[in-house]
């Protein structure tokens, strides 16, 4: 049985995208549908992850709005993607989060902040927030590293705990076994899949997101985004080495490899999210799912706060200002760590486990399962 | 006050495959270029928005198809479908063109892809749209849009200005007010009349009234009438359309290629009094799809309902509506509206004339019937393993014949036999040239961006001059 509207809905949907097919060359999902007559909701939720929400299909649809039909993909399996990840939320009791998305985060973000700025001043003179500290080890004045490194490790640990523990239900919902470890073939496509974006382009006609003329860049965006992100946390992970294994301590020079990279990175985490935004606006309307907007915008916000209180912090680090911003940048990542496991953060992890799960079964031939 | 009505070089009406290649083909001529098409934006383009492919002669294989498809054969494949009901000479030059328009096609924004699952019988003749007919349809509104072809939306053309071949203006219908557009050249690229039941019945009586109408309810005839009507010569068989059995639920226009059911061939067909009234078995299924629409259309009621048994449920393309099921035949054709004594007896009647025989669904198989009336002649099995099924089924009319006669320039033929001075046709309006009847899967694709391509260079041509 379906449980929810959205999934019964997708079952409507994909039973009239499995009689017609005209779509088969344009991503991935239409495929994987294909190797079923019915679906479940194991079936429907891997097909909602699989889409990237590219929008050709609706474009190319001649059943989508207003067509008695009301062929709606993308709008659809957004919804039943939202569903899925509430499903999957572990612990369990923390998935009404997903309800009400945009302001659990915000709260949570607050919060966060203004516990770093109150735990600044508290642990020192209120002067010292606002003092000028430069040098090796300026940070660590405010906070001490040893305690950066307990709250950030236990944030980032937990954040990990939580998602796997969503991969492995999400992966049994979609009908794999826990030993169903794949081989390193699938695992590579489905890498290079995530890597290229590989389904983000429309079968090679490119997105449509606005309409069926505007040319759509949210592959690129996503691209600054998410290798933006990646630098960024590669400057963090350099820095650590530099900082237990080669005893330098932050902040850095600009020409050091922690600042290159997280300033590049941290560049590309500020057109990514902003061009990504910006999409989202124009958006046809239809085909957004408009109750789960916040928590999209929720998470593009988290990355541009990132990036955008981290350049903030890097130029203005030898100024009274430093103290807060530090406290600030630290306050909203902490944040988007304690929030990966309840936020749009997920659909990442989600997508690599469908892509995972379509390179695995394309290697032995997409068999139509009776 | 007198409105100046505009004046371009070349007006088309229509907004479908062939009314877009005449449009981007008069304006890349350097015509200016007016397009009228009477549905709203998102219903543009009549029929093509419902194909997927086209069937276009090429020399060797591509990315998308798999092998060679010569001009020889694809005239054969033309001459089989037709029974030799076509024009010989307007078929070749049409086929010789479509070479040229496959790449030509593709120049013009549209893509391809390999040929659909379920359809690898024609990865080799027919190039498949990437998307469907409806994303080929926006690359050439894309295309043409930045050509500058001026595109109309919701404005039908009701009158035409034709005196003695010669056209000189249109009056189209928009926001409840009628305009008056001057063109040196038109293009008629309007679709048939399928859609309008009122005429089918002029043919059918009410048996029309029963038919499901598988594309665009804007295909009304209007300008195949107007032009017949002004001395434009016909051609094609005007009672004639093409039909096939498509689930009787399907709304009344527009349900396209879902509403498809694939599985006569897998068991029996009744009428409305469970009796049954053809050969499902006759031959492969591509070659029998086009002739139960009319099989059924001469039904009581027209409807008739396939029934299967559970061993054939999954050996054909899934469709939108699902199967009526029960565990016994009495409860299936309680649920069907039939009697249900008569329904039993007929299965039983139709599993005791079953021989025994190796099923085979891909070959002329050898399992058949004996002494029943009508036989099926192969892939016959008893109908006996619950659950049953059964798909309730309808005439599904795709298109119409009846078209206007045009010559290798797409020029309309007048009644007299002289060439028109400055009116051209393409597409299904015209198709009846090389179709006078039957069908092969992407030939009315191939006659649009054929024909449509050389009727508007030829507009191009002729308003300049």
């Amino acid at each position: 049985m379906l449980a929810t509207e959205a999934l019964k809905e997708a079952d409507r949907i994909m039973t009239i995208c499995n009689a017609c097919r005209y779509c088969e060359g344009v991503c991935a999902v239409f495929p994987a549908m294909e190797t079923r007559r019915s679906f479940t909701a194991g079936d429907l939720n891997y097909l909602a992850n699989l889409c990237h929400s590219c929008g050709a299909c609706y474009f190319d649809c001649q059943f989508s709005p207003p067509h008695q039909f009301n062929v709606n993909v993308p709008r659809t399996f957004a919804q039943v993607r939202a569903g899925s990840y509430k499903s999957y939320a572990w612990p369990r009791s923390l998935a009404p989060i997903f309800d009400r998305n945009g302001l659990w985060i915000s709260l949570l973000t607050a919060a966060s902040v203004a516990a770093y700025i109150l735990g600044f001043i508290a642990w020192h003179q209120p002067d010292a927030l606002f003092g000028i500290h430069t040098g090796p080890g300026a940070f660590y004045r405010l906070m001490p590293h040893n305690t950066m490194v307990v709250l950030f490790g236990a944030a980032f640990l937990y954040a990990i705990v939580a998602m796997t523990m969503g991969f492995r239900l999400f992966w049994k919902d979609i009908g794999e076994a826990k030993e169903s470890l794949p081989e390193p073939k699938s695992l590579w496509q489905a890498l290079k899949d995530v890597g290229t974006l590989r389904y983000l382009d429309g079968g090679g006609d490119g997105c449509r997101n606005e309409n069926d003329i505007a040319p759509d860049n949210r592959k690129l965006y996503h691209h600054l985004t998410f290798y933006g992100f990646l630098l960024c946390f590669a400057s963090t992970s350099v820095a650590t080495v530099y900082h237990y294994v080669v005893g330098r301590h932050a902040p850095y020079a600009w020409y050091d490899l922690p600042v290159i990279l997280g300033t590049l990175g941290g560049i590309g985490l500020v057109i990514g999210p902003i061009g990504l935004l910006i999409a989202k606006t124009k958006r046809d309307p239809l085909m957004q799912d408009k109750p789960r907007l916040d928590m999209d915008i929720a998470f593009i916000a988290m990355l541009l706060l990132t990036s955008v209180t981290g350049l903030l912090l890097l130029v203005l680090r030898e100024t009274p200002a430093m103290g807060l911003m530090l406290a600030i940048h630290l306050g909203v990542v902490f944040s988007l760590f304690i929030t990966m496991p309840y936020s749009k953060f997920v659909h990442g992890l989600y997508r690599f486990g469908a892509l995972l799960r379509y390179a695995k079964d394309t290697q032995s031939g997409l068999k139509v399962i009776e | 006050m007198q409105v100046v009505p505009k004046t371009y070089d070349v007006l088309v009406i229509g907004g479908g495959n062939a009314a877009l290649c005449a449009a981007i083909s008069a304006q890349r001529e350097g015509a200016s270029v007016l397009v009228l098409e009477a549905a709203s934006e998102f219903f543009r383009g009549g029929n093509t928005r419902h194909t997927r492919n086209m069937r276009c002669a090429h020399d060797s294989a591509t990315a998308t198809l798999t092998g060679p498809y010569s001009e020889e054969e694809l005239w054969e494949d033309l001459l089989r479908v037709t029974g030799g009901a076509t024009d010989e000479a307007l078929a070749k030059h049409m086929i010789h063109e479509s070479k040229e328009v496959l790449v030509w096609i593709a120049e013009q924004g549209v893509r391809f892809q390999p040929s659909l699952g379920g359809t690898l019988s024609l990865g080799r003749t027919n190039s498949f749209f990437l998307g469907g007919g409806r994303a080929m349809l926006n690359a050439l509104y894309r295309t043409a849009a930045a050509l500058g072809v001026e595109v109309k939306y919701d404005a039908e053309v009701i009158g035409l200005d034709i005196r003695d071949g010669t056209f000189h203006a249109a009056t189209y219908r928009q926001d409840g007010a009628q305009h008056v557009v001057r063109a040196s050249a038109v293009v008629a690229a309007a679709g048939g009349f399928e859609s309008n039941i009122e005429w089918m019945k002029t043919y059918w009586g009410d048996v029309a009234e029963n038919f499901l109408i598988r594309g665009t309810a804007n295909n009304q005839g209007t300008i195949l009438r107007l032009l017949l009507d002004k001395g434009v010569q016909e051609v094609g068989d005007p009672t004639q359309c093409h039909a096939v059995a498509i689930d009787a639920r399907a709304p009344k226009y527009d349900g396209g290629i879902v509403t498809r059911l694939d599985c006569v061939v897998f068991g029996i067909v009744v009428n409305k009094y469970a009796q049954r009234f053809y050969d499902e078995g006759e031959d492969v299924w591509p070659k029998r799809y086009a002739i139960w629409g009319r099989l059924v259309a001469m039904q009581p009621d027209q409807i008739a309902y396939i029934v299967f048994d559970s061993r054939s449920l999954s050996m054909f393309m899934p469709s939108v509506y699902p199967p009526f099921k029960a565990d016994t035949l009495p409860v299936l054709a309680q649920q069907l509206g039939l009697d249900p004594d008569a329904l039993a007896s007929t299965v039983r009647a139709f599993n005791t004339s079953v021989r025994p025989g190796t099923f085979d669904h891909t070959i002329l198989d050898d399992c058949h019937t004996e002494d029943l009336t009508p036989p099926k002649s192969h892939w016959a099995r008893v109908i006996d393993a619950p659950p049953y099924y059964a798909y309730p089924v309808r005439p599904g009319i795709t298109f119409t014949y009846l078209g206007t006669r045009v010559n290798k320039q797409a020029r309309m033929i007048m009644n007299n036999g002289q060439p028109s001075a400055n009116m051209f046709a393409a597409g299904e309006i015209m198709a009846g040239n090389v179709l006078g009847k039957g069908y092969a899967a992407g030939i009315g694709m191939t006659i649009g961006s054929v024909f449509g391509r050389i009727a508007g260079g030829e507009a191009a041509r002729n308003a300049r001059n």
